[in-house]
């Protein structure tokens, strides 16, 4: 043992721009290589698979169009838990968050009466994103109150609101007019959210989604709630020290990061379908999805709009592959859990500076650090 | 049928339903222990459910099965752990990769699997004399092999936790690593075995899914099992004897789920009940352990190293 090279991790005291943008870049590629092994395994032949993936995502006019417009969701609930992660508090319910926001949108869409028509779409918004939040408020007031782990919470909230969407949907939301299948009725025009064009890019969600990531930059860089959240996230000591009010703020990152996934589903269901659907038919893992979108930006809500769009195209590349070669749905969660697995390994390289150790030779470490956490 | 011998046929039809719950459970607690969380579990329970029922499909062993379950299990482990334990990174992001590897990784194995039915499948084996009893003759002793060996791993888990020198040095990792180390105790071999083994298990769990208790091949089997795993977890306390009373309650509320669509009632209202259940169990801990004034494993979640201390 003693004369194999040892390998150490040397914390860095700062990260060169440079390589806070390298990183993710070469963590996908690392990743699509890894996943290209694993097709090849399976029998699939990954250079077309990876040709078609990417002709049917950025090739066309219409693939284009797909990627923006299976970006919105990616992006909301992405710019959400971006906050979300950065205080360390961890919710993992976007997705049921996104469901909730789609019920209540529907709620609002037919079965209120007396709002008037340009009010209708205002309305949905509203109550999708109430409705996500306070779903997300169940994770944090049993973190804030009993101190447990919001992370299975949040996740039992997404089981739930996928049965309660299912309930809904199979029985007394079930639209007379829908041949037996588990819809709601369609929507009427005033609830419906307008598109571009021929396309599906229902631009009004496109735009709160842009503002949404621009809003919580400056909320977290500028602001001194920002400041809170940033300090909570790096440090929770200190920031108890400081008096600052731990609880709240994760209360706060929690309804808000719900109240995004919310407008998500609102999104969805008023922009796509027009109707409450089965949760798989609203939502194919948008919430799951996004925390990839959020870890890939370095959680930083700028960097979600340009993660959103490539995962985007990755998810219509990926319908594209499963409708050509057969693959089942699935497949997009192998390219989700590679691609988060290399992005965490690659976030290393930004902290710490990997350096080999030969036994006999001393290295001389100019600087002893604390410890920290690497996040 | 009398309100007695009702609840005993949930309760007997609960320890199958309980098994892989419980085998997950075991293995978890063996992890966090060493104070590694994995959130892989419900991947790496999937990737057991499709290895085995594909090795039970070419080979028609189901021990072989089992074995290579396990393997996968383990092996997905330890791709964690090496993230977790070497590299250090975020073990919650690093376990929910980890979940969705396996989720896609047997989505794509499994499509050939879909609709085919079993080739094996494990039949109960009374346990002779100790099945004849009353009772509990009927609701312990007539089933399977791996309920038998879940039951049994029970007593000779917590035997090596609070009985031997191994199950000291895996319990002094997790909750004081730098001291463990200054005593001699390797704290990343430890912890690596402990995480490794916790795939070893979650790896069975799936097996039983897919060629014991379904039995067949349905993409996304374990529906939400995996998750229950780390909830139960914590509601044991990281005890396996607790672990083993909250697998059958769940198990017993799986059972439930299905007999109590007969009396009408929405099946996606039914469905909710474990998810429901699990919080209330996280509450009912939550109150426990401040009460008691138990605890996780003091250094659970934290990378542990000798150069930054």
């Amino acid at each position: 043992m003693n004369s194999l090279p040892r390998i150490r991790l040397e914390k860095r005291l700062d990260t060169p721009r440079w390589l806070g943008i390298a990183t993710p870049v070469f963590s996908v590629l690392a990743a699509l290589l890894v996943i290209a092994l694993i097709f090849g395994l399976l029998g699939v032949n990954p250079l077309i698979a990876y040709a078609r993936i990417f002709t049917g995502a950025f090739g066309s006019l219409y693939g284009l169009s797909e990627t923006v417009t299976k970006a919105i969701p990616l992006m909301l609930a992405g710019v959400g838990l971006a906050v979300a992660f950065r205080t360390r508090v961890y919710n993992i319910g976007a997705e049921g968050q996104l469901l909730i926001g789609a019920i209540c949108a529907t709620g609002v869409a037919l079965f209120v009466p007396g709002i008037p028509d340009g009010l209708r779409l205002p309305a949905m918004f509203g109550a999708g994103a109430l409705g996500g939040a306070l779903w997300a408020l169940i994770p944090a007031v049993l973190k804030a109150r009993l101190r447990i782990d919001e992370v299975l919470t949040s996740l039992m909230t997404v089981y739930i609101a996928s049965e309660l969407v299912n309930h809904l949907v199979y029985g007394p939301w079930k639209g007379p007019g829908e041949w037996g299948f588990p819809y709601t009725d369609k929507f009427p025009l005033a609830a419906q959210i307008p598109r571009i064009g021929i396309t599906r890019v229902h631009y009004p969600t496109l735009i709160l989604a842009l503002l949404a990531a621009v809003l919580a930059y400056i909320l977290v860089q500028r602001t001194r709630w920002g400041f809170e959240i940033r300090v909570t996230g790096e440090n929770p000591e200190a920031a108890r020290y400081a008096g600052m009010n731990y609880l709240r703020t994760v209360m706060l990152v929690m309804a808000l990061s719900g109240a995004l996934a919310g407008i998500a589903g609102v999104g969805e269901v008023a922009g796509i379908h027009y109707r409450l659907r089965y949760p798989q038919g609203i939502s194919p893992g948008y919430g799951f999805t996004a925390i990839i979108v959020a870890w890939l930006a370095r959680l930083n809500p700028l960097g979600v709009i340009l993660t959103s769009l490539l995962i985007g195209g990755l998810l219509v590349g990926g319908d594209a592959i499963q409708l050509a070669m057969g693959l089942p749905s699935a497949t997009v969660y192998l390219f989700n859990g590679m691609i988060l697995l290399f992005v965490l390994g690659g976030d290393l390289f930004t902290r710490y500076r990997i350096r080999m150790e030969f036994p006999g030779r001393t290295v001389v470490t100019p600087v002893r650090l604390e410890q920290e956490e690497v996040g | 049928m009398s309100i007695w011998s009702y609840i005993f046929s949930v309760l007997q039809a609960a320890i199958p339903a309980g098994t892989p719950l419980l085998y997950g459970t075991l293995g978890e607690v063996t992890a966090e222990r060493s104070g590694v969380v994995n959130l892989g579990v419900e991947g790496m329970m999937i990737m057991g459910a499709v290895t085995a029922f594909g090795v039970a499909q070419a080979t028609g062993n189901a021990f072989l099965a089992i074995a290579a379950a396990a393997l996968v299990g383990g092996l997905l482990a330890l791709i964690h752990a090496f993230a977790s334990i070497t590299l250090r990174v975020n073990q919650v992001v690093s376990g929910l990769a980890l979940t969705m590897l396996g989720l896609g990784i047997s989505g794509m194995i499994g499509k050939q699997f879909i609709g085919m039915p079993p080739r094996v499948q494990l039949k109960p084996v009374p346990i002779p004399g100790l099945s004849d009893l009353p009772v509990l003759g009927p609701l312990l002793f007539q089933h399977d092999l791996l309920v038998y060996i879940g039951l049994l791993m029970v007593p000779v888990l917590w035997f090596l936790f609070y009985r031997t020198r191994w199950g000291i040095s895996l319990r002094s990792v997790g909750e004081n690593p730098a001291t463990a180390d200054a005593m001699g105790v390797n704290v990343f071999q430890v912890r690596y075995l402990a995480v490794f083994f916790g795939g070893l298990m979650a790896g069975i769990g799936g097996a039983y899914l897919s060629i014991v208790y379904a039995p067949a091949w349905i993409e996304g089997m374990t529906a939400g099992i995996g998750w229950i795993v780390i909830a139960l977890t914590i509601f044991a306390m990281w005890d396996p004897v607790r672990g083993l009373l909250g697998a059958y309650l769940f198990g017993s509320v799986r059972v439930l789920q299905y007999r109590l669509q007969g009396l009408g009632i929405s099946p996606p209202l039914l469905n909710m009940l474990p998810f429901i259940l699990t919080i209330l169990v996280l509450m009912f801990s939550a109150g426990e352990a401040m009460r008691k004034r138990l605890g996780a494993p003091a250094a659970l979640m934290q990378p542990y190293t000798r150069e930054e201390r």
